[in-house]
């Protein structure tokens, strides 16, 4: 793991430690209503600053906090056209089945490739520093995943590539 | 040194105990207020309170008139008065509002309540004997955001206010109707109803939600906790002087006066923390009151410490469990035994489902340097 990445994940984790003060808190613009503030943005005296944590220019993570509920995007490494692909497919994947992962948006934040929302319903069911050691290990497996990937993608290329010039 | 109760797995939204604290009502995160009592060291359900349609807020039970009032999200709040036969019988109160309710409590005589709403409001409710009803007063002005919390004076007049604007207001709820005038208190002379007799922000930028406050039991005395993790002390007799004291945890949900100078508060930290006002006027950290030790991990090899050092940014792999007794966020801090300005044991319920007890004096003989002043 290189120089750079674990004080980045530490700056992260105690952010998101902080950030993750939920309270239970109904709507006080519409009757009746429970929405995450951070979502519906109706009350400006409800939301906190939002903060950039970056690593560098492309890897950084957006944490917007509320009285009820925490949206952190997460923009993922993208060296190059493979691996802008692969990470597109894979997070669209992850985002049409977004209810399966209960705390994963359906929509990134612009300029971001995933985000997740976590509401105080989330908090009050899971143990809060479990999800804060997600959103981590996300972050971690996430630049594994695909570049393992865009390793299976060049392998595979080669193959076909001999395979297909044997004929010649 | 702490009694645990667990209710199940779901959170208590807030809990309430009655005069002889033989028994307990608590809400568990629904529409339904439900009422325990206590056998040898178990709870027998008594009667569940189902008149809400929405998640109840808040809960307070009047020792002497021996009632219960209850707010929800809903808008409602309902006074409950116990029948004959035991069972419980309410009485749907018109708060007059249009969004939640979010927080309850009887004044100290117990003739009348005052309830905070998302609405931007406090309505303080009286009964009135010729209409058999209770009648609901508003004070409006100048909140700006949700009341988050309320206490009564103990002269039963003064009513203070956290609200999520990261103020806290004192407020005068005299009804002239049902009650005489009141002495004049330091905190102002000024007594009609929504009368705003001193407003305190948060911190002097802003400085986040404020979650409880509490009068001390003097009454000379008002705390409160924010978001910004602090807590802060505003004193009348010392010309309105605010301490504050920003804390190193996570922010504090609920606090409650334990001595004359000292105060317990306890949030997402998990851990109730005692606090006190030395005599020059200043808050400082008494001691942690949560004394549970950390769990030996069994065979962590350095390999394995190491590798989540360095993968996860933290020491531990298999900490699913926290070394608190309460394993989620505190959300309500009530007396159990003596009053606020002598209080011999509290009790916490949390998002985790537990009610705990807590005995000072206990902990007191135990903590080295601890001292409720």
């Amino acid at each position: 793991m290189s120089a750079t990445l674990r004080p980045y994940l530490t700056a992260v984790r105690h952010t998101l430690t902080a950030a993750m003060c939920l309270d239970n808190f109904s709507s006080q613009v519409v009757e009746r209503h429970n929405k995450p503030e951070v979502e519906v943005r109706t009350s400006k005296e409800l939301l906190l600053t939002p903060v950039v944590i970056s690593r560098n220019e492309k890897e950084k993570v957006l944490i917007e906090t509320s009285i009820n509920s925490v949206r952190i995007s997460i923009a993922v490494k993208q060296a190059d056209e493979i691996e802008r692909i692969l990470c597109h497919k894979f997070m669209r994947f992850m985002m049409m089945r977004a209810e399966n992962f209960i705390v994963l948006r359906r929509k990134p934040v612009e300029g971001y490739d995933i985000s997740f929302l976590i509401t105080n319903f989330h908090t009050e069911q899971m143990y809060k520093h479990k999800l804060v050691d997600f959103v981590i290990h996300f972050m971690e497996e996430i630049d594994k995943e695909i570049s393992e990937m865009k390793l299976a993608v060049n392998a595979r290329a080669r193959i076909c590539a001999e395979e297909f010039l044997k004929r010649f | 040194m702490a009694e645990r109760h667990s209710f199940g797995v779901n959170p208590i939204t807030c809990h309430a105990w009655n005069k002889d604290r033989s028994q307990v009502a608590l809400s568990p995160n629904n529409n339904e207020v439900h009422i325990y009592q206590r056998v040898d060291n178990d709870w027998k359900l008594l009667d569940v309170l189902n008149q809400h349609d929405l998640r109840v807020t808040g809960i307070d039970w009047a020792p002497n008139t021996n009632r219960i009032v209850t707010c929800a999200v809903d808008r409602n709040a309902y006074v409950w008065s116990q029948g004959e036969d035991g069972k419980w019988k309410p009485t749907l109160v018109l708060l007059r509002i249009n969004r939640a309710a979010t927080c309850v409590k009887w004044s100290p005589l117990e003739n009348k309540f005052a309830v905070g709403s998302g609405a931007r409001l406090i309505s303080v409710c009286y009964f009135e004997s010729e209409n058999d009803w209770w009648v609901s007063k508003h004070i409006k002005k100048p909140i700006r955001s949700t009341i988050t919390s309320l206490d009564w004076h103990p002269n039963n007049v003064l009513l203070v206010a956290g609200s999520a604007d990261f103020k806290v207001r004192i407020f005068s709820a005299f009804m002239k109707d049902i009650e005489e005038m009141p002495q004049p208190s330091p905190w102002g002379m000024k007594m009609s109803l929504g009368q705003l007799l001193a407003e305190f922000p948060n911190s002097p930028c802003g400085g986040g939600w404020v979650h409880s406050v509490a009068f001390s039991g003097d009454g000379n005395k008002v705390c409160w906790v924010g978001h910004d993790s602090s807590v802060s002390v505003a004193d009348a007799t010392r010309q309105m002087a605010v301490t504050k004291l920003r804390t190193e945890f996570l922010p504090f949900l609920s606090c409650v006066w334990v001595g004359r100078n000292s105060l317990v508060a306890a949030g997402h930290s998990c851990c109730p923390m005692l606090y006190s006002v030395n005599e020059a006027g200043q808050l400082y950290l008494n001691c942690k009151l949560d004394m549970s030790q950390k769990k030996e991990a069994g065979g962590l090899s350095a390999m394995r410490k190491f590798q989540s050092l360095d993968r996860q940014a933290r020491i531990e792999t298999n900490d699913t469990t926290l070394e608190t007794v309460h394993q989620n966020a505190i959300t309500c801090v009530c007396l159990y035994a003596g009053t606020k300005g002598n209080a011999s044991r509290f009790s916490t319920s949390g998002l985790d489902g537990k009610l705990v007890i807590w005995d000072l004096q206990t902990l007191e003989n135990s903590i080295q340097g601890m001292k409720i002043v």
